[in-house]
């Protein structure tokens, strides 16, 4: 009967990371609906910039006050890791603190993660108090209602919930260590510069109640970090696991470089190719003609899926965007979000539809994003440089207009005057090539 | 009232049998826009002093196709740019200088696997050489007391991060020069990129030209200091805008040298 507990917390650590690999297949699924695009090239500069930006938090801390309370909680989260591996030991195997053999050395980590629990809190405070009471303006833009402002604030929730049942344990722990004449297997193991403080409310306790404090706070924290990792799915939390992948399949060229349609190239040579027969037939009849620009997730490539399931919903986007700063439409950020909801929905409607998609008669191009935005874009880059986590919106808007322009002719007429110029005369004006040299005698 | 420039055209230097060092990548903006026109006379005048072997393509060039790419219009851009580089590659042209960041990205990022392989360097870096090697000097005096702030055309900047040489250009002048809240990396756009020099702006609160102007003006300058000829016009706007042009000129840097050399 003394195995009962070893073999619930089994079947429950089975269920937590089964449902965990699921939706993680569901993901690698939904990113690969992308296009091809090839980012395995110069992987030492790859790694570089993932150690660089998603370990090191290089971009974060460019502005600091948000920077240097995202670095605490990162570091918490990661050290916390730790004591999981030995949570989830001691769970399976029935054992107490099993790290607790490295003598000193447990000391200093439990130590190190009490007080790191404690600074979580504090920033994890100061987070909420900076979106709720100070109201900073990025996250109070039209596209942070309902769940994405929810989604926030839980998970600001969650994060108190576990530290403070993580320091509740192990200040139960701390009590039990100490009973005089010892109780079952609480030997002394660990230092508890934190919750030793908390724990002279156990005094008087009886012993048995303590004792079940001390369980249900183990349990409670560990099924809370199993619903925290199966949450992650759901949210823009996702970014701490894709951060890394994000960072590294990132753009390496210079940010003005934007790339060349290959299927452009080899229709405008075939039309400046004097030589070549108008009526000859494809190479190969049955070729799909390839669709120039994106007006659905599916024509994005994968990276660009991949960043907006990479998203933050941090606004730093928005919030150096020119044309968002002057009251205009675009918002970077809702670039992102929308790409993400509309691949989620494209992704359920493949598995509604036994693994293929049915079309549904709706689009990321006006459905979720509308050409007002996509022609507000200066293509400045400053939210390409401001993202966190290397994510370009950018992008995503250049193959937007892509199709509205060569698949729809649906540019701005004041646009299409100047591609017609440009066309006509070589130069966006209407004025004959043969006075550009003018200027020489003026 | 026009003084004479020396403008070389590769068709006239390639009947010659000559091949000069350096092409003079003028742009769309630079040939036709009256303002813009004035930057390349001096960017010109400059070159013409400092001896530069240099050569125009003159009525053979055309537009980069650089606005027609970023508005999205990817047929019109490989056709310009593979017009232009069979001309260019004709011409064996190795390097090329361009007062234009938009035509600099384009040709230095997007033009070589279409083909087009160049040296590509902007005006403001041309001009840090000639000034480290010592081909140009310009009156020290000219500037004394002015208070000048550089506004990073994003083409320049962000797109292929050149934030130093302007900046060193500028402070050879003499003058103050002072940096505005959002600067290099974190510049704002002056409103005319991807397209929008052709267009109205989307409905909004206010233009991006009258907010960035805001940022320059908030300085205190005598000059507002620019490389990029559309830039020059979204500021130039933003200070009329303002009603302050009697007290801030909008120069690109090309002019803030080539008026300092009493030419
Ligand atoms: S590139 Fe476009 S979306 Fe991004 S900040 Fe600039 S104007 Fe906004
Ligand atoms: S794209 Fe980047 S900067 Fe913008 S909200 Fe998402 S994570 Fe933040």
């Amino acid at each position: 009967m003394s195995f009962l507990p070893n073999i619930l917390f089994a079947i429950i650590l089975f269920l937590g990371i089964g449902f965990f690999v699921k939706n993680v297949k569901k993901l690698i699924r939904n990113i690969k609906l992308g296009q091809d695009i090839d980012r395995t090239d110069n992987s030492s500069a790859r790694w570089k910039n993932m150690a660089m930006i998603a370990l090191g938090q290089s971009k974060m801390v460019k502005r600091p006050v948000a920077g240097f309370l995202h670095i605490l909680v990162y570091v918490g989260f990661v050290i916390i890791n730790i004591e999981v591996l030995e949570i989830i030991i001691d769970g399976l195997f029935g054992t107490h603190r099993v790290f607790s053999v490295l003598g000193g050395v447990y000391n200093f980590l439990i130590g190190s993660f009490e007080i790191l629990a404690l600074l979580v809190v504090v920033a994890v405070v100061t987070f909420w108090i900076r979106r709720n009471i100070i109201k900073i303006q990025r996250f109070w833009k039209p596209e942070m209602k309902g769940w994405p402002k929810n989604d926030a604030n839980y998970i600001l929730y969650f994060e108190v919930v576990l530290m403070s049942l993580f320091l509740l344990m192990n200040a139960a722990d701390f009590h039990l260590q100490h009973v005089a004449g010892g109780f079952g297997h609480y030997h002394e193991a660990g230092s508890f510069p934190v919750s030793q403080i908390i724990a002279p409310i156990f005094d008087g306790m009886d012993n048995s109640a303590v004792f079940m404090i001390e369980r249900a706070a183990w349990w409670l924290h560990i099924c809370g970090i199993l619903v925290f990792l199966n949450y992650l799915y759901y949210s823009k939390h996702l970014h701490i696991l894709l951060a890394f992948p994000n960072t590294y399949f990132a753009n390496l060229n210079p940010y003005g470089q934007f790339d060349n349609l290959e299927s452009v190239t080899n229709e405008v040579k075939m039309m400046m190719d004097p030589n070549a027969d108008p009526f000859a037939a494809p190479a190969d009849p049955d070729a799909v003609p390839a669709k120039f620009g994106a007006s659905d997730v599916q024509d994005l490539n994968w990276v660009q899926l991949l960043n907006a399931y990479t998203c933050t919903e941090c606004g730093r986007c928005t919030s150096s965007c020119p044309a968002n700063l002057t009251g205009k439409k675009l918002s970077p950020r809702k670039i992102m979000m929308d790409t993400r909801d509309r691949l989620e929905e494209v992704g359920k409607n493949i598995d509604a539809n036994g693994g293929k998609f049915v079309d549904d008669g709706k689009s990321l191009l006006n459905d979720y994003i509308t050409p007002e935005e996509l022609w507000a874009c200066t293509t400045c880059n400053a939210c390409v440089e401001e993202c966190p986590v290397n994510i370009s919106p950018l992008s995503i808007i250049v193959e937007m207009r892509r199709y509205l322009v060569m698949e729809q002719s649906a540019a701005p007429m004041e646009l299409n005057n100047m591609m017609t110029n440009i066309e006509n005369n070589g130069a966006p004006w209407p004025y004959s090539q043969m006075d550009r040299l003018n200027w020489k005698n003026e | 009232m026009s003084e004479n420039l020396i403008v070389p055209t590769m068709a006239e230097m390639m009947a010659e049998g000559k091949q000069p060092e350096i092409l003079f990548w003028v742009g769309s903006a630079g040939s036709y826009d009256d303002r813009a026109k004035k930057i390349t006379r001096a960017f010109v005048k400059i070159l013409n002093k400092a001896n530069v072997n240099f050569a125009v393509l003159g009525t053979e060039e055309s537009c980069t196709g650089d606005v027609a790419k970023r508005a999205g219009n990817e047929f019109l851009f490989q056709m310009q740019a593979l017009m232009n580089i069979e001309l260019l590659n004709a011409y064996e042209v190795k390097k090329i200088v361009t007062c234009d960041p938009h035509s600099f990205n384009c040709l230095k990022n997007e033009y070589p696997s279409l083909g087009g392989k160049y040296e590509v360097i902007h005006h403001t870096q041309f001009l840090q050489q000639l000034l480290k090697e010592g081909r140009i000097d310009f009156n020290k005096e000219t500037y004394k007391g002015s208070r000048i702030t550089f506004h990073d055309p994003c083409y320049l900047g962000r797109a292929n991060q050149e934030y130093e040489a302007p900046r060193e250009v500028l402070s050879q002048t003499n003058a103050e020069i002072v940096e505005m809240k959002r600067s290099k990396s974190t510049a704002l756009c002056c409103g005319a990129g991807g397209g929008q020099m052709f267009k109205e702006p989307e409905k909004g609160d206010m233009d991006i030209n009258v907010l960035r102007t805001q940022d320059a003006l908030e300085t205190k300058p005598s000059i507002i200091a620019t490389g990029c000829p559309y830039c020059n016009t979204m500021m130039t706007d933003g200070v009329k805008f303002s009603e302050k042009e009697s007290k801030v000129k909008v120069l690109d840097i090309a002019e803030i040298i080539a008026n300092a050399q009493d030419l």
